[in-house]
């Protein structure tokens, strides 16, 4: 017998005789906030990300320009705007290990917890969003949704090999419970509320 | 209504005037209270310990003795604990059930029972910290535990609240143990005596004159630490506030 | 910003130089130099030493009492760790007040988690269908042993001699690291509190904060001596920042990556690994092969369950909405190799247990350590288990009663526990359980049965009870006997017994009340 059917057929001897029903889940969605974009703002804000107001002057990208002003290395997976390292050129992930910014579009994002899922269609190579030192997300508005009860319902979870939620920037408080930002990954998270580009834009 | 009283071994050897005091309660309200006196323990002790079998004759001896009460009322939580929801070393006969079923703590059973809604001959007027003992808040269900999302009662603080004077203090940690855990005072000890050191500063710094506990196993523990590390705290169970006492 | 490198050849003094715990000093000949305005000792007192966990000797019961009296000795140390984990617990109350459904949401992970052990061998099955059509090879594997012995075929297969690792309790149980090291590849581990636990060659203290017993001091000296920092730099950025710098050259040139899982999803074949660093991510991401190790029992059927666990592991766990990063895995990447290595290691046996199979609804969050009035005075290792706290106490005894047959004692059934749990496990209940289990299968001391039996005899006989307790003096020496076995000692070590009475209730009530017999 295999390990698998040992396994199993010790689960199958094991089973306790009671009934224990699959409960229905509701979406707990009866009292939404009025701005779904506020309240992701809100929640963004309080797990360590920047939200990068919108721009008053007709360039809707000028938060993201100032923010890379200075930078090396800038990895742009998004047609909006235009970096110096070519995702489509990356061979292996450990190429990014120099990128300073990494510029990518979110699936979807959650207003209750202020999170963005990236999926391995919006990163290209998965490694980008972890490897650079900043992470700038765009984000559509509408791509909002009001809880995680919700986003499970999204396609991406049932499309994509890899989709992982981004709540603000890496952290941890492993020494004495004092926060720290860019832990492992990524040092700093901002975002910025754009809509979806229709046809293309110029650089 | 009959009335059998139950004071446990601790009670009855270091504590008699909160068994003086839960008598004299009950006999306010007019109720004829008994007192058999072939009574010694509930078990809990060896039961708490995992020795289940060894409770078994003592168990059969609570009951024979609280057998035909209309309620058998004891100023312990933790020993009521033991009787309605773990005491199970004995055949659960309809006598049994009768018991266990019928074994009231003295607070609920005042708040719930006889839904006391005043105490004229009480007054109190001190600071006070009001400790409920786990196996009174989580077990007996006195009042909301700090860890769960429901709205909030509390049954020793409607009771205490009637008492005329008395002033509420506000520890940092409410419902944390104070660390008595029946055996575990013992075999654990210096991890009983530190929760019990916490337990009394924590108090204390509220500005508490007295601890007052519907549980003295508790209040014992937390006097013979507050007494070993100088912490001037003064100790009563809520019996004897409830029954005039004064200080 | 220097580097470390050169911070250290640019310092005035070599390390070597330095006395050990006063890092200010000048040696010479072995003599603190105290010419001019020198003092003669260090006036900076030393760091409080770090408490160690409890003295593991083969299969005898772990001494959890004495590790716990070193850990409150220990003031700092023991200050600190019952005031950080205190503060968790009270973040998880805010975030639980915020959410006025939770009651609602730890019932329904509660009734999810029941439903799907009490179908497992079903689930399994389908996750087993989803991730192979996916791409995904999954292994099973019977055993600590059998894990280990899996993983290390899928990296010889590559060639690979590192691997750097996301946290993973599964991996603790498997002694993994231990037998990696045996067979010469070498494991890195990318979590920081982790990290440091590797690099002092010491076990995790708790399931999500592995380093939470430790002080900046204790974290500082353990780099010194690893990665090369300053030994009197205790700044925790400082501290952090040079792990990062340090562990990201491994990172990227490991052969391997290896993570956990904290939810297997049946319906898409899909396995969650949630992190606050983004190191799983890492880890699966950046080596082209990612194995999972996973224990059988962290499946449930459908996505939609996964939105009730997710919101509330990271509220129960850190009092934080959210983990930083959720990451949910499908399937390889292009490129890629996904290995899921299924792990039962007792599971299934400790399924049939009446009393205790639903401890296998353990999501592993800690908030039950966090509440823990012992665990947060004692230290996770003074537990000597992979698995410390409440959680602990109701699954070693599964593992090996003989060795952990003193846990289930340490706890005084206050019951908060139960009442943090997501998944609502009757913990102190199971705890409770478990010390008649014990008993009966003989693993308490001989002496602790005897004095338990004459206790029931005593207490089941009212003329020999009323006799030992008649007089006040003899009271105080009969009456502890009923809950110690050994003396009066143990109460009055910290605190003042009880002062007698005049005379008992009993004797009153016979002296006031008698007549009305």
């Amino acid at each position: 017998m295999s390990s698998r059917d040992d396994i199993l057929a010790s689960i199958r001897a094991n089973l306790p005789r009671v009934e224990r029903p699959l409960p229905h889940v509701p979406l707990f969605d009866d009292d939404p906030p009025a701005s779904l974009l506020s309240a992701f703002k809100e929640s963004l804000h309080r797990m360590g990300g920047v939200f990068l107001d919108s721009p008053t002057s007709a360039d809707m990208l000028a938060p993201v320009r100032a923010k890379i002003a200075d930078a090396k290395i800038v990895c742009s997976t998004v047609p909006e705007i235009a970096g110096n390292r070519d995702i489509a050129d990356v061979g292996a992930p450990r190429d990014l290990a120099d990128v300073d910014f990494a510029i990518v579009r979110a699936s979807f994002a959650v207003a209750e917890t202020g999170s963005v899922l990236l999926s391995d269609a919006d990163l290209r190579v998965n490694g980008v969003a972890y490897l650079a030192q900043h992470l700038i997300v765009l984000l559509d508005p509408a791509d909002i949704v009001v809880n995680l009860h919700h986003a499970y319902r999204r396609p991406e979870f049932r499309d994509r090999h890899y989709a992982s939620f981004h709540t603000g920037p890496s952290a941890t408080a492993d020494i004495e419970g004092v926060l720290i930002h860019g832990a492992q990954g990524v040092r700093s998270l901002s975002v910025l509320p754009i809509a979806r580009a229709v046809g293309n834009l110029t650089h | 209504m009959r009335i059998g009283l139950f004071i446990p071994c601790y009670i009855d050897a270091f504590f008699p005037k909160v068994g003086i005091a839960t008598l004299e309660l009950l006999e306010r309200f007019g109720h004829d209270v008994d007192y058999p006196r072939d009574q010694t323990c509930c078990g809990q002790p060896m039961a708490n310990s995992g020795f289940n079998a060894e409770c078994a004759d003592t168990e059969a001896l609570f009951v024979r003795n609280f057998s035909g009460f209309d309620y058998v009322v004891s100023p312990s939580g933790s020993c009521v604990h033991h009787v309605r929801d773990n005491f199970d070393a004995i055949e659960q006969t309809d006598e049994v059930k009768e018991v266990r079923a019928r074994t009231f703590e003295l607070v609920e059973f005042l708040h719930d029972i006889l839904k006391v809604d005043a105490f004229p001959w009480a007054r109190f007027p001190h600071r006070v910290g009001l400790h409920n003992s786990c196996g009174t808040l989580r077990g007996l269900k006195h009042a909301l535990p700090s860890e769960l999302h429901e709205p909030f009662f509390s049954k020793p603080i409607d009771l205490l609240s009637k008492v005329d004077g008395i002033e509420f203090v506000r520890p940092a940690r409410p419902d944390e143990c104070c660390g008595f855990g029946g055996t575990f005072s013992v075999f654990e000890e210096v991890v009983s005596t530190k929760m019990g050191y916490d337990k009394v500063r924590d108090h204390a710094q509220a500005g508490a004159e007295y601890i007052v506990s519907a549980d003295s196993s508790c209040l014992m523990h937390q006097q013979g630490c507050a007494e070993r590390i100088g912490v001037p705290l003064k100790f009563i169970h809520i019996a004897e506030i409830l029954n005039g006492a004064s200080a | 910003m220097s580097t470390i490198r050169e911070r250290i050849d640019s310092a005035m003094l070599h390390p070597e130089l330095r006395a050990e715990g006063d890092p200010d000093a000048i040696i010479r000949d072995g003599r603190r130099l105290d010419h001019a305005e020198g003092t003669s000792k260090p006036l900076r007192p030393a760091p409080e030493p770090q408490p160690r966990g409890a003295k593991v000797r083969g299969n005898r019961p772990i001494d959890q009492q004495e590790a716990a009296a070193r850990f409150i000795a220990a003031t700092e140390h023991e200050k600190m760790h019952d005031e950080r984990l205190w503060d968790l617990r009270q973040k998880r109350d805010r975030e639980m007040h915020g959410i006025p459904e939770w009651e609602e949401l730890r019932s329904l992970a509660s009734a999810i988690k029941e439903h799907t052990l009490t179908h497992l061998d079903e689930y399994l099955d389908q996750f087993e269908a989803n991730a192979r059509s996916n791409g995904i090879h999954v292994h099973w594997a019977r055993d600590a042993a059998e894990h280990n012995q899996i993983v290390h075929g899928i990296l010889r297969d590559h060639g690979a001699t590192s691997l750097i690792k996301s946290k993973s309790m599964l991996t603790e149980e498997c002694g993994f690291r231990h037998y990696m090291a045996s067979v010469g590849i070498e494991v890195i581990e990318t979590d920081l509190g982790e990290r440091i636990q590797q690099l002092d060659n010491e076990d995790p203290s708790h399931v999500v904060v592995p380093a939470v017993h430790k002080l900046r001091t204790d974290v500082a000296e353990v780099f010194a001596h690893t990665i090369g920092t300053d030994p009197g730099n205790s700044d925790v950025h400082y501290l952090a920042e040079a792990q990062r710098e340090a562990t990201r050259p491994l990172i990227l040139n490991a052969d391997a990556g290896m993570t956990g899982a904290n939810f297997v999803v049946a319906e898409t074949g899909t396995f969650v690994v949630c992190t606050n660093e983004g190191n799983a991510d890492l880890s699966a991401n950046v080596p082209k092969l990612h194995i999972a190790s996973i224990g059988i029992e962290k499946i449930i059927p459908r996505l939609e369950h996964l939105a009730v666990f997710v919101r509330l592991l990271s509220r129960s766990a850190l009092g934080s909405p959210m983990t930083q990063y959720t990451s949910h895995f499908r399937g390889p990447r292009a490129g890629g190799e996904m290995h899921v290595v299924l792990v039962d290691n007792g599971r299934s046996e400790r399924l049939g247990l009446e009393e205790f199979w639903t401890s296998l609804k353990c999501i592993r969050c800690g908030a039950c350590m966090n509440t823990c009035p012992v665990y947060r005075r004692s230290g996770g290792l003074s537990y000597g288990a992979t698995y410390s706290g409440p959680i602990g106490l109701i699954i070693d005894p599964t593992f090996n009663a003989r060795k952990y047959s003193n846990l289930p004692f340490a706890s005084s059934l206050n019951g908060s526990c139960t009442n943090v749990c997501p998944v609502k496990i009757n913990i102190h209940e199971q705890i409770y359980a478990w010390r008649r289990v014990l008993v009966n299968q003989h693993e308490v001391p001989l002496v602790k049965k005897a004095a338990m039996k004459a206790a029931g005899a005593l207490l089941s006989r009212p003329a020999a009870y009323r006799a030992a307790i008649a007089a006040a003096d003899t009271a105080l020496a009969h009456l502890p006997r009923f809950v110690i076995y050994n003396g009066l000692n143990a109460w009055g070590k910290h605190r003042e017994v009880p002062h007698p009475p005049k005379q008992t209730f009993h004797s009153w009530y016979h002296a006031n009340r008698g007549a009305k017999r």
